[in-house]
């Protein structure tokens, strides 16, 4: 028990490998494709058993570094020459979007079960391959091992579009790839300028995140580092105006590559901004915020309105997310305490809201091979169950209250609000809230209302049991959201704290800290 | 009983819980929906359960001391965000809990919503009889409607109302679209949703404003809070005046005012007692409720008082005389309660909050009778709504006549019914009180004569006059059955007896009024001087009132029953003013033309911009890339590979090793490849941004 908590993080990171082992050596054949379903899913079905001890020990003082505060904190030399670690350890932040991963992971595993037939083993090896990369950019607290990752996960994902996608599918991972190579290789030089600056203060050759957010970087570099990592991580959230590889990705990635790459791929941006960009360079990000602001503001009412008028639900859903991440981004950078927490809990929300809106649209994909809105229409009577999951995650979306998007929302605008300065962004958000109800419920209407027009729809089948399978979780994680969002919110109070500190010091101190304490 | 307070709303989520998921697994399963009295006896009961606890917590309220008179109980810890720093300087934590209170203006809500509700629900086992497959998908939406409707006007803060404002929205959007195979019910829908957002969008600015300015969004600290900050009216327009603004735009959407109403016409597409209880009795006087329950914040805003009477009282003219021509039954009613919410909100714009809230109660009996009676007409004859296809109903279905008459003179203001009373205390008082103005009085006076009008123009073109039923109707046409009638007869008793609550000065004690006093009359009270005028000029007032609205009915008569020719020659005399009216002054047709197709056009041109502008940077750089490697793939072989291969002539042996280095040819494409969309990608942002 002791060895398996002590290295937690790297079991839970590295284990979606052993399946990819297993299934290596599984006798080939397509015979074999059932029991290799079996493993990935029950692989990945342990992998999320295996890291729930993160939140039941997750205040265990055993295991939180006394120094950072961080979590299961694990550290090794790993390239002594270059002062690379391979250093694992994560806070409130890292531990929801971790658990979000390793939850989603079987989600689309699962979600696959009938709709890869071919190269069955490559398919379920690439998955748990992604997953470890997912995880491992989570996890990483030394930057070069953050960056390998961070790259390592690019590879997957790029094989699973273009083995397994549509059509287009080899325009689009190349699209895809290439679009974030460029995004990285800006990464790599911000990473690099800031090692070699911590280098000449600190006379350590070293890549530790957390000993370079304690510097102190004067602003004309801050700022130039700011703006290479801006766009690495722009392009992978996307912000507009670097959006335009998602919907095409997308719509030819297979369902399951869609909903890992919604819900868990496009948080790593989000999540570089927070854990990055906003510690480190807090002076920059000051500098930058009225364009970053206008970004993403021009991203939630942009994405909603090019939203409105697609014909594919995929790219729907798609452009929704550019709309969505908009609100992130608006939490994030304004980074007061109340918009902070409403953009990190925005990003679980939407990977589970978005999520499933993939899953809703690869089903009827998967019966009737076409995903335009025209082709549907009155299968709410046809589909009973399929239409109450497909309402409840539109409420979702749109941000109904008792349901996940609310919160977040509501949190993200009420922490724009509150500082003068920008109140005026949180209205233009609001905006969007009205047009996401707009597109969505019209999207909801052309499919599920209305005369059933088309013959072949008629005796489509419901939802079957695997298939309520993917959703039951995302259902009950939608409501327990809306409604408690406490469990949630309670992990992300300190790290948030930390990192409004470093970007608006003083303005929020003495910290409310009974408030936090925790019962 | 107070403890068990929490119950009124959760049963009926129970309800809904129980139909919806029974229902559901029953149809997934078996193909075959839920039993019918399975349905009705966990919808019906569950809400009758509601109104019995609500009686039994009114009965526990009423027993207290006045000033005691208001419990909260907190339920849960909702909300637990980081701190934000309030307008004051003041660091508060973003810390919300789900909460309830009740109080002398909630418990009269939950007695309305739930009474009748549970009668209307009742009403609906006849209603819905026929329909087979949706039967327990309408239950289980009454059931949701009423959980959140009793959730809004039960919350202790304005977060948690606003959880049940979108709540009764969603339940609205459902029940409006429940008729799925109709296109027609399913734009209707979409519309009031969205519709309904845009007041939210208000809603929900004001709710930040609130926090942001009192670090708390619970009733009890807001309203103390505004006392100690703003002791005073605003006079010049402030922070205050705009959260109230803000509020009233959230109230103009939900409860239909200009220039929000359009989604509530469209509305009547779902079944008739959805438009009973959610559009007429019970969701669209939210507004008025929220209004009412802000008077702390509203008694201090004296402009936005003048906009909220003056939108009240413009939107009860206008959809007043859009009722009067209207053919359809239940549009009548719909324009009508438009009309009668733009009432109350004039009366909550002269200040009389009370006269408001007595009026919603009284309307809410009324206006639901009226339109369950329109449901027992419709029905009859096969759901025929036209009212040129109706007439000289009154010996078939005469109870519906006589509930449906009851109403009718109510909201007409005829003398000793409900409406009578209640319309005529917003009259006086928007004479009376200091906020008020001669000009809404004498607006007022007129659509009530108006209101006469065009209902009894409504009684007589349905249950006077000669038959005018389609053939395939006409031999079967028959009185509706008693679990329906029932409900009209205890609405009609109520709709003529509740008045009695609300006696003006004149007559005696106004107990309504006086009950309510503690939730609000103290913050007009300590903010103007109140005039005080003679019980003569209040009884003169309302003679005048009465001579308008017997007038109203006489004209009526005059034209729908004595010369109707007379009625057609003045269509045609003023045939453009009658189509203008007619179609609702193309109010729909402009709101397209301005709003919902140029947000349609900017949605077509940003995504057309976004493929070939802003994609095509991306797909340009790539381009460029391709282009570039191309022609140094074509420089190394007809320059670089010539000039090899000039040496090769001479030196054979070393341009055979060179070549073997030209394999390399594909690394430094794809080399080009990301060197050249790094730049044009920078340049562009460089450029662009």
């Amino acid at each position: 028990m002791s060895f398996f908590m002590e290295n937690i993080l790297t079991i839970v990171c590295f284990f979606p490998l052993l399946g990819v082992a297993l299934i290596v050596v599984w006798p080939k054949g397509k015979e074999h494709d059932q029991s290799i379903k079996w493993i990935a899913n029950l692989v990945a079905l342990i992998g999320f058993f295996i890291s729930l001890p993160l939140i039941t020990e997750f205040n265990n003082v055993q295991y939180i570094d006394s120094e950072t505060g961080m979590r299961f904190v694990f550290k090794a030399d790993w390239i002594p020459t270059i002062g690379a670690q391979y250093s694992f350890g994560i806070d409130g932040i890292s531990m929801l979007l971790i658990l979000l991963t390793t939850l989603m992971g079987f989600i689309a595993i699962l979600s696959s079960w009938t709709a890869v037939t071919e190269r069955v083993r490559e398919y379920y090896c690439y998955f748990l391959l992604l997953q470890v990369g997912m995880l491992g950019v989570f996890m990483a607290l030394d930057f070069f091992l953050f960056y390998v990752f961070w790259e390592v996960m690019l590879v997957p994902m790029y094989f699973i579009i273009g083995v397994w996608g549509g059509p287009r599918r080899l325009y689009a991972a190349i699209k895809f790839f290439l679009y974030t190579l460029a995004g990285s290789v800006l990464l790599l030089l911000g990473i690099l300028a800031l090692y070699f600056y911590q280098h000449s203060v600190t006379g350590v050759w070293s890549f530790d995140v957390l000993a370079m957010q304690q510097l102190n970087i004067p602003m004309g570099l801050q700022t130039w580092i700011f703006l290479a990592m801006f766009f690495g991580f722009a392009i992978k959230v996307p912000m507009f105006p670097f959006h335009t590889w998602l919907p095409d990705a997308h719509v030819e990635a297979p369902t399951a590559g869609s909903v890992i790459l919604a819900a868990i791929l496009l948080k790593m941006g989000t999540y570089g901004f927070v854990r990055f960009s906003l510690p480190i360079l807090p002076e920059a990000t000051m500098f930058f915020l009225y364009p970053l602001l206008v970004l993403s503001v021009i991203g939630i009412i942009y994405g909603a309105l090019v939203a409105m008028m697609q014909k594919d639900m995929k790219k729907l859903v798609a452009y929704s997310s550019v709309s969505h991440l908009g609100f992130c981004m608006l939490g994030v950078f304004v980074a007061t305490p109340v918009a902070l927490e409403g953009g990190i809990l925005q990003m679980i929300n939407h990977g589970v809201s978005t999520g499933a809106l993939f899953l809703i649209v690869g089903i009827i994909y998967e019966r009737r091979h076409t995903r335009m809105i025209a082709d549907f229409g009155g299968l709410s009577l046809i589909m009973p169950v399929y239409a109450t999951v497909f309402l409840i995650m539109t409420l979702s979306s749109i941000g109904m209250p008792t349901l996940n998007g609310f919160i977040g929302e509501f949190m993200v605008l009420q922490g724009v609000f509150a500082d003068p300065t920008y109140r005026l962004w949180a209205v233009w958000g609001a905006v969007g809230i009205v047009l996401g109800a707009a597109y969505m419920l019209w999207l909801y209407q052309r499919v599920m209302f209305g005369k059933l027009e088309h013959e072949e729809n008629r005796n489509l089948p419901d939802l079957n049991w695997r298939e309520m399978a993917t959703f039951v979780p995302l259902i009950i994680l939608a409501f327990w959201i809306g409604l408690y969002p406490k469990t949630f919110l309670d992990y992300l109070h300190e790290p948030v704290n930390q990192i409004v500190e470093r970007v608006r010091p003083n303005e929020f101190s003495p910290l409310p800290a009974q408030a936090f304490l925790r019962e | 009983m107070l403890e068990y307070l929490w119950l009124i709303p959760v049963l009926p989520l129970l309800g809904f819980a129980v139909n919806g998921l029974v229902g559901l697994w029953k149809v997934s399963r078996t193909g075959k929906p839920q039993s019918k009295p399975f349905v009705y006896s966990v919808a019906c009961g569950s809400v009758f359960l509601a109104f019995s606890l609500a009686v039994g917590c009114f009965w526990s309220l009423i027993q207290l001391d006045p000033h005691d008179r208001i419990i909260e109980q907190d339920l849960f810890t909702w909300i637990t965000g980081g701190a934000v720093r309030t307008m004051s300087g003041d660091l508060a934590n973003l810390h919300i809990n789900w909460g309830m209170q009740l109080d002398p203006l909630s418990a009269v809500m939950i007695l309305v919503v739930t009474g009748v509700g549970f009668l209307i629900h009742v009403y609906a086992i006849g209603y819905m009889a026929d329909d087979e497959e949706g039967f327990y998908r309408f239950f289980s939406y009454m059931n949701l409607f009423m959980f959140m409707m009793l959730t809004l006007v039960l919350s202790n803060n304005f977060l948690v109302m606003f959880v049940g404002w979108e709540g009764v929205g969603l339940s609205s959007y459902l029940l409006i679209g429940y008729y799925i195979h109709k296109k027609s019910a399913g734009d209707a829908a979409k519309k009031a949703f969205v519709v309904n957002r845009i007041g939210d969008f208000g809603f929900i600015i004001a709710i930040m404003m609130i926090f942001s300015y009192f670090g708390t969004v619970d009733f009890t600290e807001v309203f103390e809070g505004v006392e100690a900050i703003f002791p005073t009216p605003e006079l010049m327009w402030g922070p205050l005046s705009w959260i109230a603004l803000l509020l009233f735009v959230g109230a103009m959407g939900k409860s239909a005012q200009i220039p929000l109403y359009v989604w509530l016409p469209d509305a009547m597409e779902g079944p008739t007692p959805v438009s009973a209880l959610i559009h007429a009795a019970t969701m669209v006087t939210a507004g008025v409720y929220m209004v009412a329950r802000s008077s702390a914040i509203y008694s201090r805003a004296p402009d936005v008082l003048l906009i909220v009477a003056g939108i009240g009282i413009f939107t009860a003219l206008v959809a007043a005389t859009i009722a009067m021509f209207q053919q359809d039954i239940k549009k009548v009613l719909a324009y009508s309660t438009v009309s009668q919410l733009g009432y109350m909100f004039a009366a909550l714009g002269v200040g009389a909050v009370a006269a408001g809230v007595f009026h919603l109660m009284t309307h809410a009996f009324f206006k639901a009778l009226l339109f369950l009676g329109s449901g027992s007409v419709i029905v009859a004859l096969h759901h025929e709504q036209d009212m040129r296809k109706m007439g000289g109903l009154k010996k078939y279905l005469p109870t519906t006549w006589w509930t449906m008459g009851i109403a009718t003179l109510a909201i007409a203001g005829v003398p000793g019914l409900s409406g009578f009373f209640s319309k005529d205390e917003i009259l006086w008082r928007s004479f009376s009180n200091p906020q008020g103005h001669i000009l809404i009085w004498i607006v007022g006076v007129l659509v009530a004569g108006m209101t006469a009008f065009y209902m009894m123009r409504m009684m007589f073109l349905t249950f006077h006059g000669e038959e005018r039923l389609l053939p395939k109707v006409a031999h079967h046409v028959q009185e509706s059955p008693l679990v329906m009638t029932v409900p009209l007869m205890i609405l009609a008793v109520g709709s003529a007896i509740v008045g009695f609550l609300g006696l003006p000065a004149w007559l005696g004690p106004n107990i309504f009024e006086h009950f309510l006093e503690p939730a609000f009359a103290t913050h007009y009270q300590a903010t103007e001087e109140v005039h005080h005028y003679a019980h003569s000029t209040e009884i003169l007032l309302t003679v005048f009132s009465v001579t308008l609205a017997a007038m109203g009915i006489y004209i009526a008569y005059y034209f729908f029953i004595r010369h109707k020719e007379k009625s057609t020659w003045w269509v045609e005399k003023f045939r453009g003013v009658h189509q203008l009216v007619y179609n609702k002054y193309y109010v729909d047709e402009t709101y397209d033309l301005l709003f919902v197709n140029r947000a349609k056009d900017t949605g077509r041109f940003l995504s057309a911009f976004d493929s070939n502008v802003v994609d095509g940077f991306v797909n340009g750089s790539a381009t460029i890339t391709r282009i570039s490697a191309w022609i140094s793939g074509q420089a190394d072989i007809h320059i670089v590979d010539r000039i090899v291969n000039l040496i090769a002539e001479i030196f054979e042996y070393s341009s055979s090793l060179l070549r073997k280095v030209q394999t390399g040819l594909v690394q430094r494409y794809a080399l080009f490849f990301v060197i050249g969309i790094i730049l044009v990608i920078s340049l562009y942002l460089y450029l662009g941004v």
